[in-house]
């Protein structure tokens, strides 16, 4: 059996990152917990053993049972009967070996009884489950609404559900509904205060992951009258109390043990969960964004496990007297699929960390009021956190389903057929660039980005990094693209008009991105000679793609815009 | 009731995956390529000590190896399954025993122990694979011996109920306690490692590891007596010199060789149902299959 964790020193290489080391102070408080729990670290080394050991667990758990259910679960899936949705028994003993390995509520508080990891090692175990099981990826990964309670809850919430989901006790965020997907402000779903202040749910969700779950954040009309994003509040629903059952579940194209449901609340009792009227416009936000690196680290999963099977095979597979990964478009193929998975990693852990430093720093100051130091810093990385997360989601997913369409294709005529992973991989891929927001809506989230140059600012940092002799000529390559990237970003800009903005927003996007993940790349393989490789074929490609990008805006001219107009 | 059970391990080289070095040239194993391992039905057997650990609270899983200081690193793996702690016996003296030495001393280990309800172990190693210690060792004790166990039912009146997977069927028995239990790789597999308690036990050490670790780690060990493993030596568990390692093992390798399967024999059946029916009863009754 493998582990999923050893067998892949790159994930070491990401958690040895040098930001580790502030992260981990400010998280562990300087090791103060070491007093109060048995099981909190003394120091940093400590701490950094513990995150090493238990994605060990991780690994082991995931490249054992976790991996050799994947296809029986799949098989199987989700059902539904009596009101409820019932997981394959796969998943059943997934959740099982993940309760008892005490792998839920990874990133919550000690107090709680969780085991205060930073996002990035809890990310990089996502990583691991969506390789060995992309759809149980989800319902482990729903643990990050523990997150959301944490931060909006009262402390009586917390104390109430945090342990629960710490226990092992699911979570589902149930948001969409018929004709609320993209567009959550038309959530109509009827939330009514009673006389003596408590709350009741009534109306219907759709596309509910782990819809049956035992916890719900959910989100609901609460100020009647109302039609937008202003009338909705955040609330709790305790799946004890009832109310809510499953009417049925979506046939779904992939992953299958992952049960979607369609929600039918009936006077469901709920708890507010903080204020009035800020459901989406702060907590859902706050939500999203937690889901959206989760569905960052599923695809990253993805693409490297097709990567691996791809390889595999390539190495096995034998067609005119020798193994077809010695052809040069099989080899190339392999590749570019590892370089886009590598650079699609490195942002995912850089985001990571970002997303650590500022949320730390808001729990900071929770407890105390921060410096303006301390301030400035969380703002700093809050903001840089909001640039990288619709890029490692939106880019990273991109890259995953590419990887999984060119894992078939290694497999020629075997990987159409169902007795490879290989098309249960294609499958499950396909949804990680539309939940939790399209590739497009990544796009939307990102594009404020590149108007008032976070990202040009960002990639002006990586390019004033040292890099050695070896990796001089991408740094120049880098930077000249850089200024091709912010050529084209002025000349967009200057027009000032928000339909060709928008019309051009995605390659804009792109640019930055794959920039951003050249210059991580490089950066990797400044650390780490095992990235060499990569650090080429990378570069290559984003030089390509960048020349593609730019030609187009260059010869676009505006009035080209209503034919691409219905 | 609380039980007091003793679950018997051995750190195995991993004979599962083995490569063509595996061997060395005077035909042993070649400790060096193989990973050192958790013995595989050990953890089988450990994992029904835990749930008997479940359904009577207040009961202690001690888990009692006899090895090189080194299997100190399994009794660390049960602590993170769920054990309460290990005892390490270990000593120059006990090497090289063969499973009459090896019962004897880890019998004398147990009677050192005192007071315990069930011992119960793997059938046996996958480096060995004699299934002779667990047997052995009920003798030494004079205590029943259930062997074969795929699931522990329960206990009631001091008897405990196990269901025995066998050759042809299953067998449910009742024993008293105390007895003896080797568990079959059929029986559940064992729970996993757990976060915290590994985070919590990682700095557990034998006192002949203690040395090797950091001020940091050796100040927790001391501040922590759960983080004590108990390394018990020959002369501890009072062993007759006589009967414990190479003195104490009548068994002599005198050579090893390596066995390759070549077939001796072909038969060619016609596409008949009575005929290939006889085959398979004539492979049934001489054991090639079934």
């Amino acid at each position: 059996m493998a582990n999923f964790y050893t067998d892949n020193p790159d994930l070491k290489h990401h958690l040895n990152h040098p930001l580790m080391q502030k992260i981990v102070e400010l998280r562990e408080r300087n090791y103060t917990d070491a007093e109060k729990f048995d099981y909190a670290p003394a120091n940093f080394a400590d701490a950094m053993d513990n995150y090493d050991k238990v994605l060990e667990v991780v690994g082991d758990i995931c490249g054992g049972k976790i991996a050799e259910n994947a296809e029986a679960v799949d098989h199987q899936g989700a059902s539904c009967s009596d009101g409820r949705a019932h997981y394959a028994d796969g998943t059943v003993e997934n959740l099982d070996l993940c309760r008892k390995a005490g792998l839920m509520g990874m990133a919550m508080p000690r107090r709680f009884g969780g085991l205060n990891f930073p996002i990035t090692p809890y990310i990089m175990a996502a990583e691991i489950v969506s390789r060995a099981d992309t759809g149980f990826e989800n319902l482990w990964g729903l643990q990050d609404c523990a997150e959301t309670l944490y931060e909006f809850g009262s402390e009586e919430q917390r104390a109430k559900y945090i342990p629960r989901v710490c226990e092992g006790e699911t979570m589902s965020m149930d948001l969409t509904e018929p004709d609320a997907g993209s567009d959550l402000q038309s959530v109509m779903l009827k939330a009514t205060q009673k006389e003596d202040g408590t709350w009741v749910l009534n109306g219907v969700k759709r596309f509910i992951t782990n819809g049956d779950s035992d916890i719900h954040l959910v989100l609901a009309r609460s100020e009647e009258g109302t039609k937008d994003g202003r009338g909705l509040s955040m609330f709790i629903y305790d799946k004890r109390n009832g109310g809510v059952t499953v009417r049925r579940i979506e046939n779904k194209m992939g992953i299958k043990g992952s049960p979607t449901c369609e929600l039918v609340y009936k006077n469901a009792p709920a708890e507010l969960c903080g204020s009035r009227r800020m459901g989406l416009i702060k907590y859902v936000m706050a939500l999203m964004n937690g889901a959206r690196l989760g569905i960052a680290a599923q695809s990253v999963g993805v693409s490297e496990i097709a990567y691996r099977e791809a390889l595999g095979y390539a190495k096995e597979r034998k067609q005119f007297g020798k193994a077809i990964i010695e052809f040069p478009a099989v080899a190339e193929m392999l590749s570019v699929m590892k370089a886009k998975l590598d650079a699609s990693r490195s942002l995912l852990y850089e985001c990571s960390r970002f997303v650590d430093m500022y949320k730390i720093y808001e729990d900071i100051a929770r407890e105390r009021s921060l410096t303006p130091d301390e301030r400035a810093e969380m703002k700093h990385y809050s903001k840089l956190a909001d640039a990288l997360t619709p890029l490692a989601k939106g880019l990273g997913s991109e890259y995953c389903n590419q990887n999984a369409y060119d894992c078939i294709q290694i497999h020629g005529g075997s990987g159409f057929m169902k007795d490879y992973a290989c098309e249960r991989i294609y499958r499950d891929a396909r949804i990680t660039s539309i939940y939790e927001g399209t590739t497009q809506l990544q796009v939307v989230a990102a594009i404020r980005h590149v108007t008032t140059g976070t990202y040009a600012t960002l990639i002006d940092t990586y390019a004033a990094v040292e890099y050695p002799e070896a990796l001089a000529d991408k740094a120049a390559l880098l930077k000249s693209l850089t200024e091709k990237y912010k050529a084209a970003v002025a000349k967009v800009n200057e027009a000032n008009n928000p339909a060709y903005l928008d019309f051009m927003a995605r390659r804009l996007v792109e640019m930055a991105g794959f920039i951003i993940m050249a210059y991580l790349v490089l950066q990797d393989a400044k650390a780490n000679e095992s990235f060499a490789r990569t650090a080429t074929v990378y570069t290559k490609l984003v030089e390509a793609e960048v020349a593609r990008h730019c030609e187009f805006i260059d010869n676009f001219k505006i009035e080209q815009l209503q034919d691409y107009t219905y | 009731m609380s039980l007091n059970i003793i679950v018997l391990a051995k750190q195995v080289p991993d004979t599962r995956n083995v490569g063509k070095d595996a061997m060395k040239e005077d035909g042993t194993i070649n400790r060096a390529v193989l990973p050192a391992i958790f013995n595989p039905e050990d953890l089988n057997a450990l994992e029904q000590a835990l749930r008997l650990k479940d359904a009577h609270p207040g009961s202690k899983v001690t888990l009692l190896t006899m090895g090189l200081p080194r299997a100190a690193e399994i009794i660390r793996e049960a602590i993170y399954r769920g054990a309460d702690g290990g005892i390490l016996l270990t000593d120059r003296a006990l090497g090289g025993a063969d499973t009459l030495a090896t019962s004897y001393s880890l019998a004398q280990a147990v009677k050192k122990f005192g007071n315990c309800d069930i011992i119960i172990g793997g059938r046996q190693a996958i480096d060995g694979d004699t299934a002779q210690v667990g047997p052995q060792i009920s003798e030494k004790l004079g205590i029943p011996q259930v062997t074969y166990a795929e699931e522990i039912l329960g206990i009631e009146d001091g008897k405990i109920t196990v269901k025995r997977r066998l050759e042809h069927g299953v067998e449910t028995v009742k024993a008293p306690l105390p007895c003896v239990i080797t568990v079959n790789g059929s029986a559940a597999e064992c729970r996993p490692r757990n976060a915290k308690r590994l985070m919590k036990y990682k700095y557990a050490a034998a006192p002949s590891e203690l040395a090797k670790l950091d001020e940091v780690a050796q100040a927790r060990v001391a501040a922590n007596p759960e983080l004590n493993i108990q390394e018990w030596s020959a002369a501890f568990v009072e062993a007759d010199p006589q009967q414990i390692g190479l003195a104490g093992s009548p068994t002599k390798v005198k050579s090893i060789e390596n066995v390759v399967f070549t077939a001796k024999d072909s038969r060619r059946l016609d596409n008949d149902d009575a005929q290939i029916e006889d085959l398979i009863k004539e492979l049934i009754t001489n054991h090639t299959i079934g």
